[in-house]
């Protein structure tokens, strides 16, 4: 199929074959599970169950609050043990609410799961993108956007193409890739439930071409149906990244602060796809997620199915420890994951991996001065040019920033990557970035504040001049009297 | 930035393994077959100066960043102060007394690079500010071109002999030669056509032969270190390019913008302009189109940018070396344009995705 080129890129050490011939492994039940209210972007849900409750395997035990949340519900049967802050996978440390369990070991499930849904494509799109809400199933490639808001992007816009996003740039990761290999069929059955939620008549699977095993799997899984076509996208980072994505395959560039549904496209993670068969053909929430578990200080690594809210510690037991002392432990791709605080973090849905890298791996090194190499500039996918952007933050020019598309970086990492003098360019974006986010909220508040000043001065002279008309009346008469 | 701000950690968490000091030892090593071939064509007088400037720029350095407190160790090491003293030494007569090499450091570092600020601070390239100023001030010396002496040749200068040359400022006796470029330039103003010089060149002067192209491209001629052996300096610039030192960008249009004005030119007059070929093989042509004018630091930070350098480039040194005093004009061309890359860098930034050129978003446009 036609492909169209992407600016820039960068083709860093992928490091898959640590783990990718290695075959998806459920992990045994842990000991504990640790469930955050908020896995997902929106709302955090609102807890339903209290300490001491026993609950089934796919019980509801947080639901969404607002459209823009996700529902949580037990990887297992067990005991909740209490309902308390909680580090958060982030890596702030932050303490979040988070749901504690403790399996029995029965890992029985409900009896009220919501019923099957035989022929998807007999019920109206209302009524599969409730389920998909109703199962709790958000982005399972990093962004965990709630899932069903994506599905019902196909009222309000007309869409025509839907894109299932295999392409899995990031190093290391392998878990889509495996899933690809090995639930090909569920995949391609969630894209077609997807696409006719949503209306659109192609669907393109996209997968780099270094998974030529998936991209086999998901051809055979995909030949009885002529809407579905497989793209094999060059290798190359950040070819995964939703706009590049939709650029690479439909040749269409997404306006600057618009969504790929104004153009007619929507993608989705191929997790996410199988997540959605599971809700729609089983009723089943997203209970579990696969989780590559690599990098050069795991001793085993490994793709593995672990339910949600395993504690990190756990996988990496599964994996028979440490190899070699990881400088850090990373949840994501190397890319654009986050460090995590310490071990003791639950996997979230949003959790592809989870990867132990030694400090040779991350090749950190105090940065030297710009040697202006323009090598920032050539491969940013953006068109940005970092080192200039740089030199603005670091002047406090946040103004000058955005003009050079401060806004438009979507944080890939690559400048950083390739500059030879290790200048942290994207640790600039990212506290740019937050810098104006706080400028937003304090300039929020002074509007707010302003108004409430502007009322209450409004109210005070009200009544002043109240009072002025008051005493008036009162003081004239006097003033007669006293003439 | 504030410190607090800085305290969290963002990724990448993974890296390239290039840094400063690899980028610039590779340039080093690219130049290397061209350097040896011509310490070995020239003798110990120029293995001298060699020596010579590359240790001056290295104490300069070392002595500015002690002054200025910055760290000695680490900027010392980065191989950019060699870089600098080693292309300085390419563009020098290989015979020049000790202190061209020195008063050469003494301008490129301290002057040229630290004052500004340091690596990656300075608008001009150190070591052609070096060698300009060098040339204005001390035209004759810095004009002294030598014919060929090969090492453990007959004619070549003992150690003794070239101690006193480099050392002792004695310059023997009918072993300057002019360049091709210094030739066909002095002839032109005598009134002799281009054409004639050009087979003149050679009988003319104490060489003993006429070089042909192919020694032009050889490099068994007069000149500078890094004038002398295109082939060579070719050589090292596309292992440059390989390794993704330098991209074709800047090469490529200095060059071929050289060719081409030299070319278009000849063809109209050719008894007063010399053939494009022979504009591309003589002087620093490509010791300036690979590694001068490809300094990272002195040049556009984009591709465009880098195809608009390259081509005032190779257009100035072509103006220069026809209508101006001085036979070659690499130098002066590159200073030139060192001085518009900031401007060229503003008007050469990229598009960003999704939007104009004019930075407003791109109109929406669907699948049809
Ligand atoms: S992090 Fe931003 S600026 Fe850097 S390469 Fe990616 S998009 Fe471009
Ligand atoms: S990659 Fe690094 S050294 Fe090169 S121009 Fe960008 S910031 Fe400067």
């Amino acid at each position: 199929m036609k492909l169209f080129p992407i600016r820039g890129g960068i083709h860093p050490d992928y490091h898959k074959e640590l783990s990718g011939e290695c075959a998806i492994e459920t992990l045994p039940l842990p000991a504990h599970l640790y469930l955050p209210v908020q896995q997902h972007i929106g709302a955090p849900a609102e807890i339903l169950v209290s300490e001491g409750e026993t609950v089934k395997k796919g019980q509801l035990i947080a639901r969404r609050q607002g459209q823009i949340s996700a529902p949580h519900h037990a990887p297992t049967s067990g005991t909740v043990i209490a309902v308390t802050e909680v580090p958060a996978p982030h890596p702030s440390g932050l303490s979040q609410l988070t749901i504690v369990l403790e399996p029995d070991g029965r890992d029985e499930w409900v009896t009220t799961l919501p019923e099957p849904i035989a022929d998807p494509f007999a019920v109206p799109a209302e009524v599969l993108a409730e389920r998909v809400a109703d199962c709790g199933i958000v982005g399972m490639g990093g962004a965990t956007f709630p899932s069903a808001v994506k599905l019902q992007l196909g009222i309000r816009h007309r869409i025509d193409t839907l894109l299932i996003n295999g392409a899995e740039c990031e190093p290391y990761l392998t878990c889509d890739d495996r899933l690809m290999r090995e639930h090909a069929d569920e995949i391609i059955d969630g894209a077609r439930i997807m696409a006719y939620a949503l209306g659109a008549g192609r669907i393109v699977v996209g997968i780099e071409e270094n998974k030529p095993q998936a991209i086999a799997a998901i051809t055979v899984a995909a030949t009885a149906f002529p809407q579905i076509e497989i793209a094999a996208l060059p290798v190359k980072y950040p070819m995964g990244s939703e706009r590049h994505l939709t650029l690479a395959i439909t040749g269409l560039e997404t306006p600057a602060r618009k969504l790929t549904a104004d153009l007619g496209v929507v993608v989705h993670n191929v997790a996410t796809a199988r997540a959605i068969h599971q809700a729609v053909r089983f009723g089943r929430p997203l209970i579990t997620r696969v989780v590559t578990v690599s990098g050069e200080g795991i001793r085993t690594p490994k793709n593995i199915e672990a339910p949600i809210g395993t504690q990190v510690n756990d996988l990496i037991a599964f994996c028979g420890g440490f190899a070699q002392r990881p400088e850090r432990i990373i949840q994501g791709g190397p890319m654009m994951g986050t460090p995590l605080p310490n071990l003791d973090v639950p996997v979230v849905k949003g959790t592809s991996g989870i990867l132990a890298l030694t400090a040779a791996e991350i090749n950190d090194r105090p940065s030297d001065p710009c040697i202006r190499c323009g090598s920032c500039v050539n491969i940013c996918a953006c068109g940005l040019t970092p080192v200039e952007l740089a030199a603005r933050i670091r002047h406090d020019d946040l103004e000058g920033a955005i003009t050079l598309g401060l806004l438009d970086c979507v944080s890939c990492g690559s400048c950083s990557w390739v500059c030879p003098s290790h200048i942290p360019l994207v640790h600039y974006f990212n506290y740019a970035k937050g810098a104006l986010a706080a400028q937003d909220r304090e300039q929020r508040k002074l509007e707010r504040t302003k108004t409430l000043v502007e009322a209450n001065t409004a109210r005070q002279e009200r009544l002043a001049a109240q009072r002025a008309a008051a005493r008036k009346p009162k003081a004239a008469p006097g003033g007669e009297v006293s003439a | 930035m504030s410190q607090a701000a800085t305290a969290t950690i963002s990724g990448p968490f993974a890296h390239n393994t290039n840094t400063v000091q690899r980028t610039m030892f590779t340039v080093v090593l690219a130049l290397s077959p061209a350097t040896l071939f011509n310490l070995y064509l020239f003798g110990w007088p120029s293995i001298f100066l060699f020596a010579v400037t590359i240790g001056a720029c290295l104490a300069t350095e070392a002595i500015s960043l002690v002054l200025a407190g910055r760290p000695l160790w680490r900027t010392l090491t980065d191989g950019s102060a060699i870089l600098t003293g080693w292309l300085l030494a390419m563009t020098l007569p290989p015979w020049a007394p000790w202190w061209i090499g020195v008063l050469g450091a003494v301008i490129a570092i301290p002057l040229a690079k630290q004052a500004f600020g340091g690596l990656g601070q300075n608008l001009f390239n150190p070591a052609m500010v070096a060698r300009v100023a060098l040339l204005v001030s001390f035209p004759v010396v810095m004009t002294a071109w030598i014919a060929p002496h090969p090492l453990f040749s007959d004619h070549s200068p003992g150690v003794q002999q070239s101690i006193a040359i480099t050392f002792g400022g004695e310059m023997p006796d009918g072993v300057t030669a002019a360049t091709a470029l210094g030739y066909v330039k002095t002839e032109l103003s005598r009134g002799v056509p281009v054409a004639e010089s050009l087979t003149e060149y050679g009988r003319d002067t104490t060489l003993t032969y006429t070089p042909d192209l192919m020694d032009l491209a050889t490099g068994y001629k007069p000149g500078s270190l890094g004038e002398t052996s295109a082939v060579l300096i070719l050589l090292g610039g596309l292992y440059l390019m390989r390794r993704r030192i330098i991209t074709w960008h800047i090469p490529v249009t200095v060059l071929g913008t050289l060719f081409v004005m030299g070319t278009i030119f000849n063809l109209v007059d050719s008894s007063r302009f010399a053939p494009g070929l022979f504009h591309v093989f003589s002087g620093a042509a490509f010791l300036g189109a690979f590694f001068i004018a490809t300094d990272y630091v002195t040049s556009p930070v984009s591709e465009k940018g880098q195809i608009i350098f390259g081509i005032g480039v190779g257009l100035l040194t072509w103006v220069i070396r026809t209508f101006a005093g001085y036979p070659e004009g690499m130098a002066f061309a590159v200073l030139l344009m060192n001085s518009v890359t900031p401007i060229i860098d503003q008007y050469t930034r990229p598009r960003l995705f999704g939007r104009t050129r004019k930075g407003e978003p791109l109109p929406i446009k669907v699948q049809p």
